[in-house]
């Protein structure tokens, strides 16, 4: 389905949506993975490689594929100083997520530091996307 | 050393982010989404020396971020490297030419501002 100009907020809030989640999910799966071997990476590249083909971490691998791959087609017309605030909208919804998910406990001051991400978020998001020309046509 | 790798962080994310947005707008806005010409359209990207330096860049930041771990807190490294948002915003209006409205600063500042209070 290709997508008309007019479509531009739109497609931006869809793909900023799939870049927060699939970096979420990708850093959540990474960091299961490597508990789940219960001791720490050493300095041998080896353990590195022999890491990557569990089945935590290489889903957590190809989720932060896909985030980069999404970020990249959110760039294709989107700000670089709209999508890194933006995006930053993870950081609050991990601290969310730890406390309905995990039942970690939050603090009043993350709760502030949650309202204050939510809320430059939201005023990033009612900026203009593009502020350059447009690249080739 | 805490703050020599909060620099790499900082450098490595910044130039990895310029180098995409430069080559993704030289690419120009993506409007098929059909997951064949989405798949030629980012596989021909990727394949271009900017956009494999900024995946080494990102890798470098990645394992810069590893380390930094491994000698200091969460509560450290994460408000320490969110002025990577500020650093990047400033390169975002410096080199790639981008407007930034007060609303996107005052936007931009709440957010890192957010970001260091819930690690801190």
């Amino acid at each position: 389905m290709s997508s008309p100009i007019g479509n531009l907020r739109l497609k931006t809030w869809v793909v900023t949506a799939i870049v927060v989640l699939a970096n979420l999910a990708g850093n959540s799966c990474l960091s299961w993975g490597l508990k789940q071997r219960g001791r720490a990476l050493g300095g041998a590249p080896l353990e590195y490689v022999a890491a990557v083909f569990t089945p935590w971490v290489a889903l957590g691998i190809a989720l932060l594929i896909l985030w980069l791959l999404a970020r990249m087609t959110l760039l294709s017309w989107a700000d670089l100083s709209f999508v890194v605030p933006v995006t930053a909208v993870g950081y609050a919804l991990a601290a969310v997520a730890g406390r309905f998910l995990l039942g970690e406990q939050v603090s009043p001051q993350r709760w502030a530091g949650v309202l204050l991400i939510a809320a430059g978020t939201a005023l990033v998001g009612t900026t203009a996307i593009r502020t350059t020309a447009g690249g080739r046509p | 050393m805490k703050w020599l790798f909060v620099a790499v962080i900082i450098a490595a994310t910044t130039g990895s982010d310029t180098l995409l947005t430069q080559r993704m707008k030289l690419h120009g806005e993506i409007r098929d989404f059909r997951a064949g010409a989405l798949g030629r359209a980012l596989g021909a990207v990727t394949r271009t020396w900017q956009v494999g330096v900024a995946i080494l860049l990102l890798a470098v930041s990645f394992f810069a971020f590893m380390a930094l771990l491994s000698i200091a807190d969460m509560s450290f490294a994460v408000p320490a490297t969110a002025a990577t948002l500020v650093v990047e915003t400033l390169v975002a209006r410096l080199v790639l030419g981008e407007r930034i409205s007060a609303r996107r600063w005052l936007g931009t500042a709440l957010v890192t501002c957010g970001v260091a209070l819930i690690a801190l």
